[in-house]
């Protein structure tokens, strides 16, 4: 009897096994395994078809391109659009060439990007942040004069503050694909590209709020909420109410008892992937509108977790404990460290005990 | 004199007309390969050949040809890059303006050859006369015969289309050019897919440049070993030059690949030199994204032996001590040239240029060019000169297309080659930052 699954590719991610389907990428691969194996991603948003390639945070190196032909590939390459071979060897947080141009990476997102965190509505869930957190360093060499934008309203919900767009594109991929009518876009080249909206006009459609929920940094808010709380003050709420234009499943966040903001779920990469409708995220946001699921899983190394646990148990980034451990320099004072019981930092800078998607969370 | 293959009848009064250029054995190739050949046969003259891309990667024409999708009921095309907007480069220009209808012949041959009904040729749109010319020169080859329905009565068809650009260096990467040809922004695109599988219209799609496709009506003509025997290893045929700076005398020069860039710089045939009172200090080999080399190094390999002007020879050494042969533009710069301002122009020409689309080209080009902004009047030290080094390699491969490569090594090599120019700038701010200030320290002028 003929055989009909189809055959399963196997690749090593960082030193862990994985088998995938034919035509998976680097970074779908490396997300199977989970955990700090899985490349950053800016742009790349798996719902939003031809999205990625363009921040190069998902650098890796391919040690080998394929059980046939184990050369490796000359270049790092971007892990979110290069599809897996059998066999394949992907380096990424073990190999420091591809951690010294995520360095890069950071350091160029921030060139433009203001460190106005203290009073973004998106810090605490902002990738950016995340990734200069885990991949960057803390200071900069740029000199020059940053680009500066005015804020512009683009439509009765959502506002536009460009300083601190990194030209994802997300946003232009989902109007363009979740809406019918997309009226903005890229304007401009180098860095001097825009997004912008065709002669000032507003984006008024039914899904237009998605675009605030895919952006990865506080260049798309929602006028609604913006300035009213700080991500980590609230708390999340899964939901769902019966809607004839979307999905109707949302997060509700709560301040006490009244909903401040509804968003889409998103997922453990930070992606929606059932988009919701104006109407869901804007005017419903009371509790009777909804069907109250349960509170919204947050791993305890978000942000949002913060003061909602004992200091022992928020669980940190393994990745980010090593890349510290490497980024720090000993003081030697001449003591003898064995005789003060401190432990000497493995060899294998990276190696040891990522921990893995299916670890319980503490 | 060196053997002329393209710019053989340039000089023949009336050449860019249908009927000189028939007279001076004009589309035989056409005759020949639709009458005579196959399609595969045409391929494999042109592998034979061994013609190598001639826009700037120098990737082999045939074998990029034989990647070729082939699915049923899908249409193929041939787009011809003439986009050229390298600074320094600038002989597709000549070849169309002066002999357009060899580039048509070309596109005959080259399409037969790849199976495609439709071809196109992508201009730089400022070259609004050279479209006209083109468009004249496909009107007289249709009202021959050799274009339209049923070419010389064998049944293939081929339309010509002459597609003015809007303006931007980066549609002149393949990909980049694609989208623009399909009327969208000009950002390139990520590969894989080629455009030999998908390409123009998500079809299978040859992008070659101008003087690549010129090529083929002799290779046909004439066979691809009688093209192979010209040249040096694998640096096959004759190349076109355009030789800028401060020669004495610049121009667009048809090569054979393997001359000695010291004959090719002083001997009478070529440049005659540089100009009188003044010494060689440095020179760009292949167009302004290729690595500065100076004088010493550009004459010279690493073993002593004289550098050519072949893929192979100027690249000798890698980046250390080598460049690269890139799309022919040949700019030589004497000892009054500002490494420091040089390279601050070629950052400020990328930085405009970048499409902005992934990051380290989008800042990076940006940060290059400010950094040499300010070195080069007086306000930079010396961590702005270890600083470009180390954007630049950040930029280098890691963009979705060559430009960050492009924008990156002409500022990386110039600082290889150049340092104490560049730290005569920082410790000589006053004098750095006046008009037309040079460093005369030691190097090896030539």
């Amino acid at each position: 009897m003929e055989d009909n699954k189809p055959q399963l590719f196997k690749v090593t991610v960082d030193g862990i096994e994985v088998e995938v389907e034919p035509g998976t990428t680097i970074l779908q691969a490396a997300r199977k395994i989970g955990g700090d194996v899985a490349p950053p991603a800016m742009c790349y948003y798996q719902p939003l078809k031809g999205s990625g390639g363009k921040c190069r945070a998902c650098l890796v190196r391919v040690a080998a391109g394929s059980a046939k032909d184990p050369r490796p590939m000359p270049k790092l390459v971007a892990s979110c659009i290069t599809p897996v071979q059998d066999g394949m060897v992907v380096e990424n947080t073990t190999n420091p060439q591809v951690l010294e141009m995520r360095k890069g990476i950071v350091e160029f997102l921030l060139l433009n990007h203001p460190l106005d965190c203290p009073v973004c509505d998106q810090a605490g869930e902002c990738d950016l942040q995340n990734f200069a957190y885990n991949h960057g360093l803390a200071t900069t060499r740029y000199e020059e004069d940053r680009r500066e934008f005015e804020k512009r309203d683009i439509g009765p919900f959502i506002q536009l503050h460009m300083t601190r767009c990194i030209l994802c594109y997300r946003c232009v991929y989902t109007a363009d694909q979740i809406t019918e009518k997309r009226v903005h876009g890229v304007l401009g080249r180098g860095d001097a590209a825009e997004i912008g909206t065709y002669i000032e006009k507003a984006i008024d459609n039914d899904f237009s709020g998605n675009v605030i929920d895919v952006c990865p940094v506080g260049a798309l808010t929602d006028k609604t909420y913006r300035f009213k709380n700080r991500v980590w003050f609230t708390k999340p709420v899964d939901a769902h109410r019966d809607c004839p234009t979307c999905s109707g499943k949302v997060t509700l966040w709560y301040r006490g008892e009244e909903v401040i903001r509804v968003t889409a779920r998103k997922n453990e990469w930070n992606e929606v992937t059932e988009f919701i409708c104006n109407t869901c995220r804007f005017d419903k946001k009371k509790t009777s509108d909804w069907v109250i699921e349960g509170a919204t899983k947050v791993a305890r190394s978000s942000v949002i977790s913060a003061n909602k646990y004992r200091r022992d148990a928020v669980k940190t980034s393994q990745f980010a404990l090593n890349l510290a451990a490497e980024e720090y320099t000993p003081v030697d004072d001449g003591r003898n460290k064995s005789q003060l019981g401190i432990q000497q930092l493995p060899p294998e800078r990276f190696a040891p005990a990522l921990p893995h998607a299916n670890d319980p969370e503490p | 004199m060196g053997k002329k293959i393209l710019l053989e009848h340039i000089d023949v009064p009336g050449i860019e007309t249908f009927d000189v250029y028939r007279k001076m054995g004009g589309y035989t190739a056409v005759e020949k390969a639709i009458k005579t050949m196959t399609p595969e046969a045409v391929v494999e003259e042109v592998k034979k050949s061994g013609v190598r891309g001639r826009g700037g990667a120098g990737f082999p024409m045939g074998m990029k040809w034989s990647f070729l999708a082939k699915p049923e009921g899908v249409p193929r095309y041939l787009v011809c890059n003439a986009d050229e907007s390298e600074p320094g480069t600038f002989k597709d220009h000549y070849l169309m303006k002066h002999i357009p209808h060899l580039l048509i012949e070309g596109m005959i041959v080259s399409s037969f050859a790849l199976g495609a009904n439709k071809s196109f040729i992508y201009v730089r749109g400022e070259l609004m006369y050279v479209i006209r010319i083109l468009e004249k020169a496909i009107e007289e080859a249709k009202a021959k015969g050799f274009l339209g329905k049923n070419i010389l009565g064998s049944g293939y068809d081929l339309e010509l289309v002459v597609q003015p650009g809007g303006g931007a260096y980066i549609c002149g990467e393949e990909t980049a050019l694609l989208e623009s040809l399909e009327g969208k922004r000009g950002n390139p695109r990520n590969k894989p897919p080629f455009p030999a599988v998908k390409g123009l219209y998500q079809s299978p799609t040859v992008v070659n440049n101008v003087e690549s496709i010129a090529t083929t009506a002799w290779i046909i003509n004439n066979g691809g070993e009688a093209y192979a025997a010209i040249g040096v290893g694998r640096s096959t045929g004759t190349k076109l030059i355009s030789a800028s700076g401060h020669l004495n005398r610049p121009g667009v020069y048809e090569i054979e690949l393997g001359v000695p860039v010291e004959d090719f710089i002083y001997a009478d045939e070529w440049c005659r030199g540089i100009r009188p009172g003044h010494k060689l200090k440095a020179v760009v080999a292949g167009g302004s994204s290729v690595p500065i080399l100076p004088a010493d190094l550009i004459l010279k390999l690493a073993n002593g032996e004289k550098r050519l002007m072949s893929y192979e020879s100027l690249s000798d050494g890698g980046f250390a001590t080598g460049t690269m042969l890139g799309s022919g533009g040949f700019i030589a710069m004497d000892e009054t040239s500002c490494i420091v301002r040089n390279t601050w122009n070629f950052a400020r020409f990328y930085h405009h240029e970048s499409c902005g689309q992934c990051s380290p080209c989008r800042e990076g080009t940006g940060w290059m060019e400010k950094v040499l902004h300010r070195l080069e009047y007086g306000h930079g030290n010396m961590h702005d000169i270890d600083l470009l080094v180390d954007v630049a390699k950040k930029i280098e491969g890691n963009t979705i297309c060559p430009l960050g490569d492009a924008a990156a090594w002409p500022v990386a090599s110039a600082i290889r080659h150049f340092r104490e120019e560049f730290e005569w700038h920082v410790t000589n701010p006053h004098e750095a930052s006046q008009p037309g200030a040079v460093y005369r320290g030691e190097m090896a002028l030539v």
